[in-house]
């Protein structure tokens, strides 16, 4: 591990925000950090952009010339057009003149904003805005990148196009750390911490994480399927997924292989009967 | 309806400023104003100087309040003790008579002492008293000195120059700070690879140009328009025009630290105009108010933008003479900006409080790696 959290806790007065969580963050690597709202993946983030000071573990960073940072607020000015912002960005990270023009023009490619440079940045959609605030951060190359929430409320083909703009930049040797709520966007990442309440339900590579869920998983077409209780089934498309911690699927319940969904909720099923 | 009525009282409980702003400000306001808002003039600083001095000075009565008599000083000495406001009225004895210069600057303090020498010169006339009943006529020759006519636009302009500034500087400046905190750009300010000082310095550059611009607009749009003049040195006003603008810049950027978005922010900024309107001798003579306000006076900082811009625009008051009302400007820049800026530094750090009971040993650690 390059860059990252480990056994980080942030207290903000008596609340825990983060408690013993590692976040690992590995050069030309995606981590997700996943996990509902409130679970506390902008203060990890944050603690790791050096936002928040952590009260015990240790947070490992590149200096601040080296990381690109998109929180999840806005990550760029609504009332300067995209290539004053890009300007803006450019100097602060003291980026030579000479790159300038290229790097933007690549990035700008990139994100389909080649043709909305005049175009203020508060009457771009939400989906170009969040393009925008990452085109911004991956303007210096960084070595660490830092999205928070880069794709929520954005529509699926921009999703699609962020996403590949992040691998981009993981392959080119970039550190990245991004968070999101949605579960599907883990799947793919060489690295997930799945977050709930200030605490790592489960961590490592998604494979590892499927390979770790405890007990067995079974499809049902009815809810409650063969008298099993309510708490430990949810549903999955038309059908229920039931979980048996024991191992003993219920009558009627069809076994299946767990997939990185259920990998998910199960780790949470899992903790709440464990507290 | 009810719902509505309900919803609002339960939102205004949540807004405490509202609230304040609403109940406890106006009571404040009405007992401040109401003991500051006097426009009758009750001590009036005179010197008297000349052969005739002492006697000259034991028959001035109230208003007229002689801080200094000089029988072997003359009418240059007179005149400089009115130009650098060390005194309103100054009587000149010896020669043909007696002559009474006022400092038009004072127009309340001016036109009391009118009144006050006209009833005097009566009852000496009546009690015979030297000097008296030359040739029927008054015995005192009475000169308005830097304001000969009284015109309220001459007073007014320097003052309000500076009452546009505050306007300009405070709410501005608040507005342009608590915009990013609002928005969420302060944060990514402080992940990028900038000090702390460029950006407090690089937030409040722009806004002192623009105030300085508008300063030197307002000016001289107040000399073509209303024909003020400007007979002092214009290095002494814009010496202390910088520094009152650095105290305003400075309450700007103070208010955007301790509002969350731009409605507190504006409420804030109104709550620190208001006094300065009334509390600072631009309306009301700073003299006249009671004590018991008139230091509120002496921590507003149009109070000593309004002493130097009407003393070198109108007086061409030497900036020897206005030591005072300079120092204490600095004084105060040094004091707001200093508070601001360590307000706002504060902004850029990170957050999040080391736990009080932690061990040493269990302190978070942070390494940054080249």
């Amino acid at each position: 591990m390059t860059w990252g959290l480990e056994n980080v806790r942030v207290g903000f007065g008596h609340r825990i925000a983060l408690d013993g969580v590692t976040v690992p963050a590995g050069p030309a690597s995606v981590t997700v950090v996943v996990g509902g709202d409130g679970a506390g993946k902008s203060t990890c983030l944050k603690t790791l952009v050096g936002l928040v000071r952590p009260q015990a573990g240790s947070v490992r960073r590149p200096a601040k010339e080296r990381i690109g940072y998109v929180p999840a607020t806005a990550g760029l000015y609504a009332d300067l057009t995209v290539q004053q912002n890009l300007d803006f960005s450019a100097s602060a990270y003291r980026l030579p003149a000479g790159q300038r023009g290229q790097r933007e023009q690549q990035l700008l490619e990139r994100t389909g904003l080649a043709g909305v440079r005049r175009r203020l940045g508060g009457q771009l959609s939400g989906g170009m805005q969040r393009k925008l605030a990452v085109a911004l951060a991956l303007l210096h190359a960084p070595d660490l990148l830092v999205l928070d929430e880069p794709t929520t409320g954005v529509d699926p083909v921009s999703r699609a196009e962020l996403w590949r703009l992040i691998s981009a930049a993981a392959a080119q040797g970039t550190a990245v750390v991004v968070a999101t709520t949605y579960v599907n966007e883990a799947a793919r990442a060489a690295s997930v911490v799945l977050l709930e309440a200030g605490k790592a339900l489960a961590s490592g590579s998604p494979d590892a994480i499927l390979r770790g869920v405890p007990g067995v998983v079974g499809t049902a077409a009815h809810r409650g399927g063969g008298g099993r209780p309510d708490p430990l089934s949810w549903r999955r498309g038309v059908g229920w997924r039931v979980w048996a911690p024991d191992g003993e699927l219920p009558a009627g319940v069809e076994r299946a292989a767990p997939d990185f969904d259920d990998a998910v909720v199960v780790a949470e099923l899992a903790a709440k009967a464990g507290r | 309806m009810w719902a509505m009525v309900a919803k609002e009282f339960r939102q205004l409980r949540r807004d405490r400023r509202t609230v304040a702003m609403m109940i406890v400000l106006p009571v404040v306001l009405l007992v401040v104003f109401g003991y500051a808002a006097n426009f009758d003039v009750h001590d009036i600083p005179t010197v008297v100087v000349g052969p005739g001095a002492r006697q000259a000075a034991a028959s001035l009565r109230p208003p007229f309040h002689v801080t200094d008599v000089a029988p072997a000083a003359g009418e240059a000495a007179a005149q400089s003790k009115l130009q650098d406001g060390k005194a309103v009225v100054a009587v000149v004895t010896g020669g043909t008579g007696v002559q009474v210069l006022m400092d038009g600057t004072q127009l309340f303090s001016v036109e009391t002492a009118e009144g006050a020498l006209a009833k005097l010169s009566a009852s000496t006339r009546a009690a015979g008293l030297p000097g008296a009943g030359r040739a029927g006529g008054s015995w005192v020759r009475q000169q308005i000195l830097y304001n000969p006519k009284l015109t309220t636009s001459w007073v007014m302009v320097p003052g309000l120059a500076g009452l546009i500034l505050v306007f300009v500087g405070t709410l501005i400046t608040s507005l342009g700070v608590v915009r990013e905190r609002q928005t969420g750009t302060l944060e990514q300010l402080a992940v990028m690879p900038l000090r702390a000082r460029d950006v407090i310095a690089g937030k409040i550059a722009p806004y002192l140009m623009v105030a300085a611009v508008d300063l030197t607009a307002i000016v001289l749009i107040g000399m073509g328009l209303f024909g003020v003049p400007f007979t002092g040195n214009v290095a002494t006003f814009a010496l202390g025009a910088g520094l009152f603008l650095l105290v305003t810049l400075g309450m700007g950027v103070l208010i955007s630290t301790v509002s969350q978005n731009q409605g507190q922010a504006i409420q804030l900024a109104f709550m620190i105009m208001l006094p300065q309107v009334l509390l600072s001798g631009l309306i009301f003579p700073v003299t006249s108010m009671a004590a018991g306000v008139r230091w509120i006076s002496y921590v507003l900082p149009l109070t000593y933008f309004i002493q130097i811009s009407r003393g070198v625009m109108l007086k061409a008051t030497p900036i020897s003479a206005l030591g005072q009302p300079l120092g204490l400007l600095a004084l105060l820049a040094v004091v707001v900006l200093g508070l601001a800026i360590f307000r706002f530094r504060r902004d850029l750090a990170p957050s999040g409080r080391r736990s009080r009971d932690a061990k040493p040993r269990d302190r978070g650690s942070e390494a940054v790696a080249a």
